[in-house]
């Protein structure tokens, strides 16, 4: 280990740039995620993840955005393991009739201020599974949402990108 | 008359469906339950049950049987074989049969919120009739008694404290020590086959992509290739060789993910680092080979849908060469953490005798002394023409599950090398339409990263789907994992749980 922690300390970080540095629309955007979490927040975001229904694509790369590439922490973006603790619900699934109670009761539990992402394709409209006997839809029929993220799945970067894009919205609020 | 001297239906390939009576359907549950042959799926149908097994021939067969229910009823298989019975239960459910004889008649992906009651049953007295899931149409699930002294109980989930799929788990521990387990899932369950019964073949396909994100590649594939066997056709070879290229890299990717994952839920955080960015590493190549992260949709009935090009080729050869770099380093610092070793080893063990009585797939079964890969012993091209080994210990402990997969990322990267040399060219779509003829039906096995994937579909003569069902090998995987558990600490059930990694929404379908 002592080996693999010494090549580590002279290596360079695999963390990109955040999040993506000749992206000029991202670059502001992730200035305007400084911007909004210090105004709200005082540098940090608490970010608490229910998956609905999904097929679990979603949730991984939602797992992803921990990974060295993206390391979503240096944003002052963290998951957290309760509602109680959290800002943000990040939702994905198309809210199955077994699920819509759990989500209530998550979004219940969750303190004001709060904000809903739906995402991915399932959690904005219900998917490939809309319409089944056997799931609600969108995750808006159920709480209220902020912003929707796309994708089936949505990339880690797409995520990323939601997050900034919903941070810059609530500084302009 | 023996079970094999019965005529099989026309129409269904490559394996025998025949249609028996009870008394035959009696019989095979019961050579199942002495071990005689192996256990692969139960399933429904409109007025129908079909049991999927192995016989234990070499090589080995895939057999299904079918029981018509006119009555609505049929023998319980679960009566003396445990596997089968949560998928009586899920068969109750969605089709209103009756497993006669069931020791557990607790309903299962049922949760009394479906706005109409049973999907492909006309609705029973005491289903739900609310459509908004307000007031449950069931009584409180009843979860199994554990009484004793000093016993208490702990609810979790179906919401979870980490980025994972949604279940309840109910603990019954004395101390710190579970005395027993009891999962109850279904909270993702999406009405697949509902979904799937009357959609276009490419619909249907969209859909079996979507039944577990992480396993989307081996779902497709499976699916792929019963619906190619119904049909009577062959995938292109240079189609069929790129699909294991595509079910290879997912197999590394889960793999990489889930070892650093289970060395995170024991507290040893660089392994989590090191093994997510080769994780991410395979995802990036896969995106730039085939044009998505996690290869959904690459696979299709008939072929592949991306064309690998030899920018995509290099970029997986480069991966090979990064992995193979970097991985051993990981192994090594894996099999020399004493602190490590102290939570993983004898943690979590399944008895090799449960294993085999479940007929638990994949590494949970390799774990655990089953020597069961689809690839090798129910061989799909390419494997047929691959070298490559299938791991097998009997220690069974979160260790041993941990070791398969150390193994099994080693096998991998050889099959990939060998599959990019021995590529072949051509086309990579083989028409479909063109024989879709009179109603048929088409079965087959994949090797997913979880263990084997039983993809069935039947094919009316309009071209639509009439039935498909995939099992997960969760089904087996997920009640061994209440085994699993009993005796270890409450606190070592993240380690045990990842280390069995078994899908949610794969199960609930």
């Amino acid at each position: 280990m002592r080996r693999i922690l010494f090549e580590n300390a002279f290596s360079r970080a695999l963390t990109e740039p955040a999040p993506n540095a000749d992206d000029p629309e991202l670059a502001e955007l992730a200035g305007q995620l400084q911007h909004g979490i210090d105004r709200i927040f005082g540098g940090s975001l608490s970010i608490r993840q229910v998956d609905a229904g999904s097929c679990n694509g979603c949730e991984l790369e939602i797992h992803a955005l921990n990974n060295p590439y993206y390391d979503l922490e240096r944003f002052g973006l963290k998951f957290v393991a309760s509602p109680r603790h959290a800002d943000v619900l990040l939702v994905t699934g198309p809210v199955t009739h077994n699920m819509r109670e759990a989500l209530e009761r998550t979004y219940n539990a969750t303190p004001a201020p709060k904000w809903v992402i739906a995402a991915g394709a399932c959690a904005i409209d219900g998917g490939v599974f809309a319409g089944s006997y056997a799931v609600v839809g969108a995750v808006e029929t159920v709480v209220p949402v902020a912003i929707r993220i796309p994708g089936c799945p949505p990339s880690p970067k797409t995520l990323i990108k939601g997050l900034l894009a919903l941070m810059a919205a609530k500084a302009a609020a | 008359m023996s079970f094999a001297e019965i005529a099989p239906v026309a129409h269904h390939h490559p394996w025998p469906r025949r249609i028996v009576d009870a008394g035959y359907w009696r019989d095979i549950a019961g050579r199942l339950a002495a071990g005689e042959w192996g256990f692969l799926a139960l399933w429904g149908d409109t007025g129908a049950v079909h049991l999927a097994f192995l016989e234990a021939t070499t090589p080995a067969t895939v057999s299904v049987a079918t029981l018509p229910c006119p009555e609505g009823r049929f023998p319980s298989v679960a009566k003396a074989l445990a596997v089968a019975s949560r998928p009586e239960r899920a068969i109750r459910d969605l089709f209103g049969l009756e497993p006669i004889g069931a020791n557990d008649e607790r309903h299962w992906l049922d949760h009394g919120r479906w706005p109409g009651g049973r999907p492909f049953a006309a609705p029973a007295p005491g289903d739900a009739e609310d459509a908004a899931g307000a007031a449950p149409g069931l009584p409180p699930y009843r979860f199994l008694d554990s009484t004793g002294p000093g016993l208490h109980q702990i609810p979790v989930g179906p919401v979870h404290a980490g980025i994972i799929e949604p279940g309840h788990f109910r603990f019954t521990c004395n101390g710190e020590t579970i005395v027993r387990l009891e999962e109850r899932l279904g909270y993702v369950h999406k009405g697949l086959d509902r979904l799937l019964a009357g959609s276009t073949i490419e619909r249907a396909a969209k859909l079996a992509a979507r039944i577990s994100g992480d396993s989307t590649v081996a779902y497709s594939f499976a699916f792929a290739l019963a619906v190619e066997n119904a049909l009577g056709v062959k995938a292109p070879p240079r189609a069929e060789w790129q699909r294991a290229l595509m079910a290879e890299l997912e197999r590394l990717a889960n793999h990489l993910g889930d070892i650093g994952a289970v060395c995170n839920d024991a507290a040893y955080a660089i392994m989590l680092a090191h093994c997510s960015s080769l994780r991410e590493q395979v995802l990036r190549t896969a995106e730039t080979a085939f044009g998505h992260r996690l290869m959904m949709d690459g696979i299709q009935p008939g072929g592949v849908a991306v064309e690998l090009k030899k920018e995509g080729a290099a970029a997986v050869r480069g991966l090979i060469k990064v992995v193979r770099a970097q991985f051993p380093e990981l192994v090594e610092l894996y099999d020399n953490t004493a602190s490590l070793a102290d939570r993983t080893v004898a943690t979590g063990r399944l008895d090799p005798a449960l294993a085999a009585a479940f007929s638990a797939g994949g590494f949970v079964g390799r774990a655990s002394g089953r020597s069961f890969d689809a690839r090798r012993d129910l061989p799909y091209a390419p494997y047929d023409r691959l070298h490559f080994e299938v791991p097998v210990m009997t220690e069974g402990d979160v260790n041993a599950r941990v070791w398969i997969r150390i193994k099994e990322v080693e096998q991998s990267l050889d099959l990939i090398e060998q599959i990019l040399a021995g590529m072949p060219t051509g086309a990579t779509t083989a028409d479909l339409l063109g024989h879709i003829m009179s109603t048929c039906e088409g079965l087959a096995v994949v090797e997913g990263f979880r263990g084997d994937i039983l993809a069935s579909v039947r094919i009316s003569a309009d071209g639509t789907i009439e039935r498909a069902y995939l099992r997960d090998p969760s089904w087996a995987q997920w009640p061994l994992l209440e085994a699993a558990i009993e005796g270890n600490i409450v606190a070592d059930f993240p380690l045990c749980n990842k280390s069995f990694n078994c899908s949610y929404s794969g199960h609930d379908l």
